[in-house]
């Protein structure tokens, strides 16, 4: 960088030197999760002097979370993964439909249910959940996989995001496929559904993300430990009578594999998601 | 869609309007249909019972067995619980908002000035988004502010020879704020500052070029360019944050209860719903009159700041 002057270089050192800060503190965390999942309860405890790295890794520790009869984390492990899952291809599914739907169709009120979708994003989801449980307990639904996964399906968020994207997918595509005769239904599933794969995909990253993170709805509909979410057996752990910490950091660290493993294969996808979320425009 | 974004376009092929023109109230709900439908059975019908709800005595049940007017209103309006809970959430977002929307500015701008390295920091700091606040909330309380010695603060402190500090336990000086709100932080400020990356990298560099031949760079650069620039995504993040503010729930809960229950401070709005609702007494109908005061809230807000962004217009097509 020859161009660069001696102020330019220096400013450029500085910002390197603060942005390996700011990264060291916000690793910190992750450091604590994984090196007291490995510690032994002494070694978390210890009032002697810190320890950096637990003196052998204690992989029992693994074994001894998933066969721990007072919090059912392998059962809650499977529950969010199916959560998860369904509510991801549900939530894509439903969304993309009536995002296009809203973003093409000619009709005069589709604006006026475009505004109340509005409306309800913007009143938060979490206020409504006195009368979303009243209603689903009506239907008998608590402590059941459906009351944890059907209610959070119709997502404005998505159906949202999914319109603004569509107002920007080129029309001249979707013309040429119904000059050749195509209804809208065909031209949706044939021209605009496979040519969205990457905006589908960063939205069904964020989904899964916030379905497998949930709190609040699984723990007022999962009252039965057989339907509790892996996030209802961790916070179990805290609020528990006797203190384990190395079995609550250990469940804490498996609990985030399969998001991490996401973020692994799928980093590019999701900063790109969350980049294409329309509110920058 | 509308009258106005059709006229003020050049007029499309008669073609491309064929196949929604044929039927368009039957292919509108078969697209939109499945959803709008979920959203009236879980989201509106929900809303609109709990607005019935509030004006009946509802304990255990969910019938409503006697009307009782406003007097749910007046209850909840009176009860210092819940208004103390209305306060506890009013300091936590006048502290939240303005300090994650310049911390996530600041990183995103120290982020976009660098050559190498972008895309690494910005995983680092965006990799928190994968930590659910319950587990956030685990290492806070469990390791990092634990109010023993072995504590990561704690031991941090000692070697400046400060004493332990019981972070979450006591209320003077009330250290648990600093708890919940360094979790928060830790939290979200990656996700808004990949918003604020995204709007940096769209504004043209021509501009910034302009502006250093009048002698604009560095400071003034950032405050008659960037700052502009940024105006749309400023506006949508403080909404986002305010309402995210509003539905704090999981990190509170998570930090501060016990089996012996939840301490009468730090009980933001939803907190202390969740208890009167759900809990030993399962008071619907207070609980019903408490979400509609805090809907009618989040909405006066949502519309003031709707207005102000001009959110869902479609000048943006």
């Amino acid at each position: 960088m020859s161009t660069l002057t001696v102020g330019q270089r220096r400013g450029a050192i500085g910002r390197y030197v603060i942005l390996t800060l700011l990264t060291l503190i916000f690793l910190i965390p992750f450091y604590l999760l994984v090196r007291n999942a490995l510690s032994t309860e002494q070694e978390i405890t210890a009032v002697d002097g810190w320890n950096w790295f637990p003196a052998v890794p204690q992989w029992g520790n693994l074994s001894e979370v998933f066969s721990s009869e007072s919090v059912p984390l392998a059962r809650s492990m499977v529950n969010s993964m199916a959560i998860a899952v369904t509510q991801t291809v549900g939530v894509v599914l439903v969304s993309a439909m009536a995002g296009y739907g809203l973003a093409r169709s000619p009709v005069r009120y589709a604006n006026a249910v475009f505004y109340t979708v509005l409306a309800t994003l913007l009143i938060p989801a979490a206020v409504t959940f006195v009368p979303t449980f009243v209603m689903v307990s009506t239907l008998g639904w608590v402590s059941t996989l459906r009351g944890l996964i059907i209610p959070g399906l119709f997502q404005a968020l998505a159906t949202f995001l999914f319109r603004q994207y569509f107002l920007g997918f080129p029309k001249s595509l979707e013309e040429a496929a119904q000059i050749d005769g195509a209804g809208p239904w065909k031209t949706f599933w044939r021209i605009v559904v496979p040519n969205s794969w990457g905006f589908a995909a960063a939205v069904a990253t964020i989904t899964f993300i916030g379905s497998w993170n949930a709190f609040l709805w699984p723990l007022v509909i999962g009252q039965d430990q057989s339907s509790w979410t892996v996030q209802i057996s961790l916070s179990t752990y805290v609020t528990a009578q006797s203190v384990n910490l190395h079995g609550m950091f250990m469940a804490a660290l498996v609990s985030m594999i399969p998001l991490l493993l996401m973020f692994l294969f799928l980093q590019r996808w999701i900063v790109a998601g969350v980049e294409q979320t329309g509110i920058n425009e | 869609m509308t009258a106005t974004t059709e006229t003020a376009r050049p007029a499309a092929p008669q073609a491309a309007k064929r196949g929604w023109r044929q039927s368009p109230h039957l292919w509108f709900w078969i697209f939109v249909g499945p959803f709008f439908v979920g959203l009236v059975a879980f989201v509106i019908v929900p809303i609109l019972w709990s607005v019935y709800l509030s004006f009946f005595e509802a304990r255990n049940t969910v019938t409503p067995t006697e009307f009782v007017g406003l007097r749910n209103y007046a209850t909840m309006l009176g009860d210092p619980a819940f208004r103390s809970s209305l306060g506890t959430f009013v300091v936590f977002a006048a502290f939240i908002v303005p300090t994650t929307f310049a911390m996530s500015l600041g990183l995103a701008v120290l982020i976009h000035s660098v050559r190498r390295g972008k895309s690494f920091f910005r995983s680092v700091f965006f990799l928190p988004t994968a930590c659910s606040y319950v587990v956030a909330a685990l290492i806070w309380r469990g390791s990092l502010f634990s109010g023993v010695s072995s504590g990561a603060a704690n031991s941090g402190l000692s070697i400046f020879g400060v004493d332990p500090v019981a972070w979450l336990s006591v209320v003077d000086p009330p250290w648990y704020w600093l708890v919940i709100v360094t979790a928060r932080l830790w939290l979200q400020i990656g996700f808004f500052m990949v918003l604020f990356l995204a709007a940096l990298q769209r504004i043209p560099t021509a501009l910034f070029e302009a502006a250093a031949l009048d002698g604009a760079v560095g400071w003034k650069a950032f405050r008659y360019i960037t700052v502009p620039q940024l105006k749309a995504t400023s506006t949508a993040v403080l909404l986002l944050l305010l309402v995210n503010a509003f539905q704090a729930f999981d990190e509170f809960y998570n930090l501060m209860s016990t089996t012996g229950g939840y301490p009468p401070y730090a009980r933001p709005p939803l907190v202390y719903l969740y208890y009167t609702a759900l809990g030993d007494g399962q008071d619907f109908g207070n609980g019903s009159a408490g979400a509609v005061i805090l809907t009618l809230i989040i909405a006066l807000f949502a519309l003031a700041q709707g207005k102000l962004t001009g959110i869902g217009k479609r000048g943006d097509d």
